[in-house]
């Protein structure tokens, strides 16, 4: 059986506007990569973005001077905002990936124009969650040692540490997902060269373009490394998250210790970073004035892929009580309990509100096309995914096995600091691929022209 | 006119060779850089107070370690020796030796002497010399062929890799504990096999390379 949502666009909706041209969307793309002066828009949002850039430095120098006694972590709760937001951001990384590599999988048409936008939103959100267990090392200095490389010390990193999986997952993850990107974009850096008018653009964009001429050989090659890649990237993504769910599936911990983590935590991956891209295409398509490229269309499939994932997260919601109500653990039960109904609780209840009954408002087709609504739907999603993981994480080290150690934990100002800094880090890289690097790939947008003439 | 002649592709062909060099060199530097005696500081000998020579007092005289290092059976710290142990000879020979000056003036102001330590561990490691003279590892093992040091030097890296080289494989390390501060010990066809002693001496190689056995 199969249900299919009416969208309110006919059938044979175009996904890109009829007027644009082949000659014309490289034009409009490449011109905002070439214009001399940034518009004042682009210039507000990174100046922000720096400001809170500098926070995180701050931050950070505090944090490495003073150790992360800074921070609101202490016994029991030693885990807080850090690792917290490291599975937040790991998880938007990991949707932007979904979207550009699964969907390229499926050839959906929607995903030509978004792609790149989700790839420079996951290579700007992964340094914000490698960023974040460093941070949260005691010795930070000393992370190299995750690096299995010929050392003095004759120990090689811990297989069995969940830190390690970490690292090794996050190393693999954004070595490929760089490649990937680049693999995609080469294509486009070329175009940005032969339309570039100053020497300076052109022997930096033709350095970047690697000698693309656009021989046909030269496509055939890049299509089958891209098909490649993509192949391997979307599964690789699912067990990079499914690794973050198991960091908390393997701790014997009430509340951590159930099977059920590695799909919850993916999606919530799918959910969390799609709304993010969702966020960032109204961005570029106001900011850069691509109406026509990026249009009803794309949203309308991307709202759907938010609803199918916050059913699917509803789906894990569910599992989430069932477990301690069907198990026979009574720790299991009391921190459900402390969870639902403790310290948390404010938390809790919103980030179900936020993340899986007000997205059900994308059943509307209005809503799926209307962009202030999915707007505020997308940031409530986000913000309501971060108190997930908040509360994941700190519900359960707050209440753990032995009812005498239990404690609560308060963020200090440090805490948040980090997280407005990490945002910065964040928009920061984002305005400088938007500055700089092609933010919708010319290439696949203008097979999908392609396309719909022969529709 | 063509900004990139086909001489770039020279550049960039140079540039890829280049960064696949240097990623190698620094693989090697990593390997290299910490093994080299200026950072192990391996035969380096510290300027001491009063030149001591292992080499005349030990293989020469015949003195035990443990008349000096007195401590070494029973603490983790092997003990430098008083200025009144040094005196129990220099009362009477050499007396007026100039190089001895240190020595004599130590006694008369009741300061000890200050050596400059040799080995050096960080704090975070804890090394009990009592136990491993216990279990029969020679001075030697880790101080060399100290009785033949004009001027003591330093003989092992301390890497924590040297110390698990033998934590993990302690039965070539071993012998018999009447030879433990034996010098110039070797193992002879009648010795104990190294296995034989480690049953001996109740080594347990299973927990020995645990971290809290040297970081607590």
């Amino acid at each position: 059986m199969s249900i299919t949502l009416p969208s309110g666009l006919s059938p044979d909706a175009p996904v890109i506007a009829p007027h644009v041209t082949l000659t014309s969307v490289s034009e409009e793309v490449s011109s905002r990569v070439l214009i001399d002066r940034a518009p004042l828009w682009w210039w507000v949002g990174f100046g922000i973005s720096f400001a809170l850039l500098i926070v995180l430095v701050v931050q950070m120098a505090w944090l490495f001077i003073n150790g992360i006694g800074v921070w609101g972590v202490d016994i029991p709760v030693a885990w807080g905002f850090a690792i917290a937001e490291y599975v937040w951001w790991i998880a938007l990384a990991s949707g932007g990936t979904i979207v550009s590599a699964l969907f390229f999988l499926t050839r959906s048409p929607w995903r030509s124009a978004t792609n790149r936008i989700a790839e420079s939103m996951l290579l700007s959100a992964a340094p914000c969650a490698g960023l974040m267990p460093i941070m949260h090392l005691g010795r930070p200095g000393l992370f190299y040692w995750l690096f299995p490389y010929s050392n003095v010390m004759g120990v090689w990193p811990q297989p069995r540490s969940p830190l390690w999986w970490d690292f090794i997952c996050l190393i693999c993850y954004i070595i490929m997902s760089v490649f990937y990107y680049y693999t995609g974009i080469l294509p486009d850096l070329a175009t940005v060269r032969d339309l570039a008018q100053t020497k300076r653009k052109r022997i930096l964009y033709g350095i970047l373009a690697l000698g693309w001429r656009g021989s046909a050989a030269e496509w055939q090659n890049q299509r089958v490394v891209y098909a490649i890649m993509s192949a391997i990237m979307a599964p690789m993504v699912v067990s990079v998250h499914s690794v973050v769910g198991l960091d908390f599936a393997a701790g014997l911990t009430p509340g951590w210790h159930d099977t059920q983590f590695s799909p919850y935590f993916y999606f919530g991956a799918i959910v969390s970073g799609t709304a993010v891209i969702v966020m960032l295409t109204i961005l570029v398509r106001w900011g850069y004035n691509l109406q026509d490229v990026l249009t009803e269309y794309h949203f309308n499939a991307m709202a759907k892929l938010i609803l199918v994932g916050s059913l699917m997260l509803m789906y894990a919601y569910v599992w989430e009580s069932f477990g301690p109500m069907y198990g026979s653990g009574v720790a299991e039960k009391t921190e459900y309990y402390q969870r639902i109904f403790g310290f948390t609780s404010p938390a809790f209840w919103a980030e179900k509100v936020l993340t899986v009954v007000i997205p059900q408002l994308l059943w509307f087709p209005f809503v799926r096309r209307n962009q202030l609504l999915l707007l505020l739907i997308c940031s409530g999603i986000i913000v309501g995914m971060w108190q997930e993981r908040y509360v994941f994480v700190i519900s359960s080290l707050a209440h753990n096995y032995m009812p005498s150690s239990w404690g609560v934990f308060y963020p200090t100002f440090w805490d948040w600091a980090a997280l407005a800094g990490t945002i910065g880090l964040f928009l920061t890289l984002f305005f400088l691929f938007l500055r700089f690097a092609p933010i919708v790939s010319i290439a696949e947008v203008r097979e999908i022209i392609e396309q719909e003439k022969s529709k | 006119m063509a900004i990139f002649t086909p001489r770039a592709n020279l550049f960039m062909n140079a540039a890829l060779i280049g960064a696949v060099l240097l990623g190698a060199c620094l693989l090697l530097a990593i390997r290299v850089v910490p093994v080299i005696g200026y950072n192990t500081q391996e035969r380096f000998a510290p300027e001491q107070p009063i030149p001591f020579s292992h080499k005349h007092h030990v293989s020469g005289l015949g003195l035990d370690c443990r008349y000096c290092h007195t401590k070494v059976e029973t603490s983790s710290s092997a003990g430098m020796p008083s200025t009144a142990i040094c005196m129990t000879c220099h009362s009477q020979v050499w007396r007026n030796a100039a190089m001895l000056a240190p020595d004599r003036q130590s006694l008369a102001e009741n300061i000890p002497l200050r050596w400059n330590r040799v080995y050096t561990l960080p704090d975070y490691v804890f090394f009990d010399h009592s136990i491993h003279i216990a279990k029969g590892v020679g001075c030697t093992e880790c101080h060399g062929p100290i009785g033949d040091m004009d001027l003591t030097w330093k003989a092992r890296t301390l890497y924590m890799s040297w110390c698990l080289s033998c934590h993990r494989d302690p039965a070539p390390h071993l012998r018999p504990r009447d030879q433990v501060t034996t010098p110039d010990w070797r193992r002879t066809p009648s010795t104990p096999s190294g296995e034989a002693l480690m049953a001996d001496y109740h080594v347990h190689t299973e927990n020995l390379s645990d971290c809290g056995v040297c970081h607590r």
